[in-house]
């Protein structure tokens, strides 16, 4: 059975169908991002003072991260221009490139989500808190029986019995990486045995609501970017033999794919600014 | 190998496929303008973060001003809403209105949240 309207618009909308279907699922994907955009904005007026963080994230490679999405969307458009101009190996050549800036930017995403799965905050029992990345970890370590011994490239902050500016001041050693306290603060190998530690854990989504807004806005996004690079991918594969059968509707499936394509980097152009900068 | 599809797109088959290509070629100079702004957006945007405008609200305005700014160059050249549809328009609408909707609640909601929630 035909579908009808993959090629011809439809009298009464204008257009063919399934660009119809695609803004009504980017219309949904608004929604979706934007509950979580409200989750953000609900957590960070909520935060108490000085325990919002900034800096957490590499600015630079956040940046690069944007310019190599930003790039992804110019290839995806000139893929659907070559399409329409019958340049079959221009078209190849653009998604290609579209596809390897996509496994680029998941790649500098992993690379961000490993710095914060080896980033340690550990709570002594003298009171002080430790910061840092992990350098080893005795293989007896176990912070239950109380045995073995890590070590962390970071520093240390004391917030015991301070308040006012003192706190403030010493909080920002953590959580405002961005202020004269936060880029001052001296980073040495620190080694601590498991007796001295009450707890500890990795900068993961369960480390405070902004690591948790973080990895769930960012993750979401990832997904969108890994859904998004496998449709193109099959249309730059096995897909495109529809060219040589049906080229209008396989121009059509390039366009709507980049739509999809579009909206990504539009959510990205919000979350990297508020994410990272902000 | 070669792909020579069975058709061509619609446009090319009309005898206008010159006149067709140009109008794609003023297109591509239209993409890689947008691209070039996108890309210079992006660079006004880390260094206005690095520029302490007295409060940190005033830091986030400039933020997400750029953001807009990038986000209709995205939509309204690469996705081509500039000259689309009014049914898409009419999408978007409706859209726009339940995500004024949502941000809405959320403001609302504001007076009741529970202050001080833990972060740390």
């Amino acid at each position: 059975m035909d579908i009808p309207f993959t090629v011809q618009p439809r009298q009464d909308t204008g257009l063919y169908n399934a660009k119809v279907g695609i803004w009504l699922f980017l219309a949904s994907e608004v929604m979706l991002f934007g509950a979580l955009f409200s989750s953000y904005i609900l957590l960070r007026v909520g935060s108490i003072e000085g325990y919002w963080p900034h800096g957490w994230l590499n600015i630079p490679v956040g940046t690069a991260n944007t310019l190599v999405l930003i790039t992804s969307s110019i290839t995806t458009v000139m893929a659907w221009a070559s399409c329409k101009m019958n340049q079959f190996g221009k078209f190849k050549f653009y998604h290609a490139c579209t596809i390897l800036l996509a496994m680029t930017f998941v790649g500098i995403k992993s690379y961000e989500y490993h710095d914060k799965f080896t980033h340690y905050s550990i709570h002594l029992t003298n009171g002080k808190i430790a910061d840092g990345h992990i350098v080893s970890k005795s293989k007896d370590f176990n912070l239950v029986n109380k045995t073995g011994e890590i070590e962390i490239h970071g520093h240390e902050v004391d917030l015991a019995g301070k308040e006012g500016d003192a706190l403030q001041n010493e909080l920002k050693k953590i959580y405002d990486l961005r202020s004269p306290e936060g880029r001052n603060v001296q980073h040495t190998e620190l080694k601590y045995e498991a007796a001295q530690i009450d707890s500890m854990k990795t900068y993961g989504p369960w480390q405070n609501t902004y690591t948790a807004i973080y990895f769930t806005l960012t993750g979401l996004h990832a997904l969108h970017v890994i859904g998004g690079a496998l449709v193109i991918g099959f249309l730059w594969g096995p897909g495109s033999k529809m060219w040589k059968t049906d080229p209008e509707r396989f121009t059509n499936r390039v366009e709507i794919s980049g739509l999809f394509w579009h909206f990504v980097d539009l959510v990205w152009i919000f979350l990297f600014p508020v994410l990272y900068l902000l | 190998m070669s792909h020579q599809p069975a058709s061509v797109p619609a446009a090319t088959t009309t005898g206008a496929a010159g006149h067709h290509d140009e109008h794609f070629s003023h297109h591509v100079r239209r993409y890689l303008f947008v691209f070039y702004a996108l890309l210079f957006g992006t660079v006004v945007t880390v260094l206005a973060s690095y520029i302490p405008f007295g409060h940190r609200a005033v830091n986030i305005g400039v933020a997400l001003a750029i953001a807009c700014g990038k986000a209709f160059l995205v939509a309204g050249y690469f996705m081509h809403l500039i000259s689309e549809r009014k049914m898409i328009y009419g999408i978007l609408a409706f859209t726009a209105f339940f995500f004024a909707g949502l941000m809405a609640l959320t403001l609302w909601a504001y007076g009741d949240f529970p202050w001080h929630t833990v972060t740390h």
